[in-house]
């Protein structure tokens, strides 16, 4: 108690030290804040202001109501559930897809040994240096002529897209993958061998909840990839009812402009609360996922 | 990749070493271990995947693609044996991405390197024949005094395999019954009923209904069926379903000269190789078709002063963009990471909470929101923060990269954040005391101790940074769009462009894609990063460290 106390004291600086040790700290970081947080809290503002143009968004907080979120759910021009269900569906499909994809191929290379190991993981690591949006007009045209023969599949289809996302799945998370299926020890591998486990039953109830931290960073990436990715999508997708929120929204703002600007801020702010607080719970995983190196 | 196969163990010497009898207790393990769930999970999908395969290799058979189809069955075949047989275990992990991969990836990289060999685009989309049709179809009148032909409308029967596609089915004069379709001429045929000059069954085929004719009116009037082999014989077309007439085009296709020409003008277009029928004077008859054009798209890159200007600018800010974007968010990063990362200020938790929030945001909307805010006339920038200031922020060429910059800062700076105050407390504190007690100013061995150990660990990041920058489309399309468009440029290309955003624009927007091009650029973007890569390899080492 009496050492809590002294600490106490001794913490207790003058003005002049706290301010040189700590306090412009403090005024450097209201500074980021500011910064930080001005567009945000300029979009949700605006999205409570109905029927708010780009003008009236300018009087922050003035006049707030729900309107534009009802709104945005009344516009048939515009179909934001469909968007938005579209986006869950293609983001969670992508993603599971992904991560099941990177892992079976990160075991593969981190638990086998086999003729074309090293020159697999290299070509894996060059891959990931060519974004598949380079490739966009070969995805178009590839997908207009599948869908020639198979319309399910092909342009203008949902699974189609999917699959293309797939393609991609390999390329950016193995590596990320491999690394950490590294340090899981081969000691554990080996005893469940001894126990009579086979390779499959090693890889789904042993290793993938040793490895569900990574798991997690890269199924979290990976949503929020597919939820931004605007490129692919909206070459593929032509239907306004099966695009995704990326397309959607995009084309709501440059049809509209300045009008409506409440509804789409409204939309924005929706379409944003899942990713943020994804990022808010996964913190701590996703810094670690960082540092591993993966780009948003 | 699968022949010298050995279950887990770290070290191939000691797999190699084991024995016979060893591998075969393995495999034994193995088969037990593998419930009877999994043996029919494996089962019924297998099966799902070959019927997938048969089905998807006789359409595609059907349609006369039969290097894909026969490619679907020798790929379904290679995956069932690579599941059915014991052993190729990396195969069975790594089969299910590799597909994906490869066709998606790799094959869609070679797919662009040839399209950007053809001129294929709008105007361009097709094959010669087809060309030859459109261009027939698209000026015809009726044949005067011609014919008139009853006509019935038909649809094949049966549900598996057959199309929406519709059928002409005509009585001739002598009564004979020819059937026909948009790609398939006149064909006579011998297992129809007539009745009355009227078609009324026809085995394989279905009549529709009157109720149909209305529901598909506008399919069937759209609905153009060649008299013969030869476009010159005419097209049958239909206004009510009922009646059919006979309409010829205005132009004249003659097959052994390759040459259109106008019955009304006299004019001959011919086709001089270059995908479409030109005229002496120059004059081009549209839809063309498409060819192989060579080293063409690459030629009019580097030699259409239209497009080598733009090409040129767009490199040189799509280099200097990424390059200060990386510089700028990795300096108000590391500066921040730096002010925080003292253990002495208090609520430092919820700065960072704070500062994480641009980073989770949605990139995408984050472009469109600043876009909103940038927005000249009404923009809370201009009209909040510079009291009613009009400046141009995203329509001046120059303050335009100066937005985008500023505004990838705001997207960026969280990550840098992140990584460098991980990056500077994996770096042991003795270190700075060890240089304060040797009489070095803070920032001075700030700077010549830990930046240089700082700048190490990341350089790994920065490069992928620097290449996540260099393709950082959803800014530049979603903030400015490119623009302020260039108007003396031959493409569409504005002064904020970067490379891959002058692709996607070339390709897709407006009313004038030109493929060929845009997979030429992208070629250029695959050279340029590839080369990149290369270099920032053979710096880092990273590749070496693989095992």
């Amino acid at each position: 108690m009496a050492l809590a106390a002294q600490e106490a004291k001794l913490n207790r600086r003058p003005f002049t030290r706290w301010w040189r040790e700590t306090g412009w700290r403090h005024l450097v970081g209201l500074g980021v804040v500011v910064f930080a947080m001005f567009p945000l809290v300029y979009v949700f503002s605006a999205s409570l202001s109905p029927g708010g143009t780009l003008i009236t968004a300018n009087n922050l907080f003035s006049n707030v109501s729900l309107g534009s979120y009802i709104e945005l759910f009344n516009r048939p021009q515009q179909p934001y559930a469909a968007w938005f269900a579209n986006t869950l569906f293609i983001g969670l499909t992508a993603s599971a897809g992904s991560v099941l994809l990177g892992a079976l191929a990160a075991y593969a290379f981190s638990r086998m040994r086999f003729t074309g190991r090293r020159f697999g993981l290299i070509t894996l690591v060059l891959v990931q240096m060519f974004p598949q949006l380079l490739a966009m007009v070969a995805i178009f045209l590839l997908m207009l002529g599948i869908g020639e023969i198979f319309p399910a599949i092909g342009l203008n289809s949902q699974i189609g897209l999917i699959m293309v996302y797939l393609g991609g799945a390999l390329g950016v998370n193995t590596y990320l993958m491999y690394g950490f299926f590294n340090t899981v020890p081969t000691s554990i591998d080996e005893a469940a061998r001894i126990d009579g486990a086979g390779h499959a039953r090693i890889f789904f109830t042993i290793i993938l909840p040793l490895v569900s931290p990574i798991l997690a960073v890269v199924a979290l990436l990976s949503l929020v990839g597919t939820l931004s990715e605007f490129v692919i999508a909206s070459v593929l997708l032509r239907d306004p009812e099966r695009q995704t929120l990326a397309v959607g929204l995009y084309q709501f703002i440059s049809q509209e402009t300045s009008q409506n600007w409440s509804v789409f801020a409204a939309g924005a702010v929706l379409a944003a609360i899942i990713p943020v607080a994804l990022f808010l719970l996964l913190q701590r995983y996703i810094v670690s996922g960082l540092v591993a190196g993966s780009v948003k | 990749m699968t022949e010298t196969t050995t279950t887990t163990g770290p070290k191939p010497e000691q797999s190699k070493k084991l024995t016979r009898r060893q591998k075969q207790a393995g495999r034994i393990i193995d088969a037990t271990s593998m419930g009877w769930k999994l043996i029919l999970f494996k089962i019924v999908v297998l099966g799902l995947l070959c019927a997938t395969a048969v089905y998807a290799s006789l359409v595609l058979f059907m349609n006369e693609r039969w290097l894909v189809g026969s490619l679907v069955v020798v790929g379904a075949a290679a995956l069932t044996w690579i599941y059915l047989q014991r052993g190729a275990l990396p195969a069975k992990y790594l089969a299910p991405g590799l597909v994906f991969l490869l066709i998606f990836q790799i094959f869609v990289v070679l797919y662009s390197g040839y399209v950007a060999f053809t001129n294929y685009g709008t105007g361009h989309n097709s094959t010669k024949e087809h060309a030859v049709h459109a261009i027939m179809l698209q000026t015809q009148d009726r044949v005067p005094d011609s014919a008139t032909y009853q006509v019935s409308i038909l649809e094949e029967s049966g549900d598996l395999l057959s199309t929406d596609e519709l059928y002409f089915a005509v009585t001739s004069a002598e009564g004979e019954v020819y059937i026909g379709a948009e790609e398939a001429p006149l064909e006579l045929t011998d297992e129809a009923t007539v009745e009355d000059g009227r078609v009324v069954a026809v085995e394989g085929y279905e009549i529709l209904p009157f109720a149909e004719l209305l529901n598909r009116q506008q399919e069937i009037t759209n609905l153009v069926v060649p008299m013969s082999e030869d476009p010159n014989a005419g097209y049958l077309r239909t206004q009510d379903g009922q009646r059919a007439y006979v309409y010829t085009s205005r132009y004249e296709y003659n097959e052994a000269q390759g040459t259109m020409t106008n019955s009304e003008t006299g004019t001959v277009y011919a086709d001089t190789g270059e995908g479409a029928f030109i005229s002496e004077e120059g004059e081009k008859l549209l839809p063309g078709w498409r060819i192989q054009v060579g080293m063409d798209n690459f030629i009019r890159a580097v030699t259409e002063d239209s497009i080598r200007g733009p090409l040129i600018y767009v490199t040189i800010w799509t280099f200097a963009f990424a390059l200060l974007s990386v510089v700028t968010t990795f300096v108000l990063g590391l500066f921040l990471a730096v002010v925080f990362n003292d253990k002495r200020m208090k609520s430092r938790k919820y700065y960072r909470l704070v500062m994480i929030l641009p980073y989770a945001f949605p990139g995408f909307l984050s472009a469109l929101v600043w876009a909103g805010m940038m927005n000249q006339e009404f923009g809370f920038i201009n009209n909040v923060l510079f009291g009613g200031a009009a400046i141009p922020w995203l329509t001046d060429p120059w303050l335009a990269k100066i937005s985008i910059l500023i505004v990838n800062l705001w997207l960026g700076f969280p990550y840098m954040f992140l990584v460098c105050t991980g990056a500077l407390q994996s770096i042991p504190e003795e270190l700075t005391e060890a240089a304060q007690v040797d009489g070095a100013r803070p920032f001075q061995a700030f700077r010549s101790i830990k930046l240089p150990l700082l700048l190490t660990a990341l350089a790994p990041l920065l490069i992928s940074a620097f290449a996540f920058n260099f393709n950082n489309f959803n800014l530049v399309y979603m903030l400015t769009g490119g623009g302020p468009r260039d108007v003396s440029a031959g493409v569409n290309v504005g002064s904020t462009d970067i490379l891959i955003s002058m692709v996607y624009k070339v390709a897709f927007v407006g009313s004038q894609a030109d493929y060929g091009l845009a997979s030429a650029f992208s070629i250029l973007i695959f050279i340029i990063v590839g080369t990149i890569s290369v270099l920032a390899f053979r710096k880092t080492k990273a590749l070496e460290e693989l095992n």
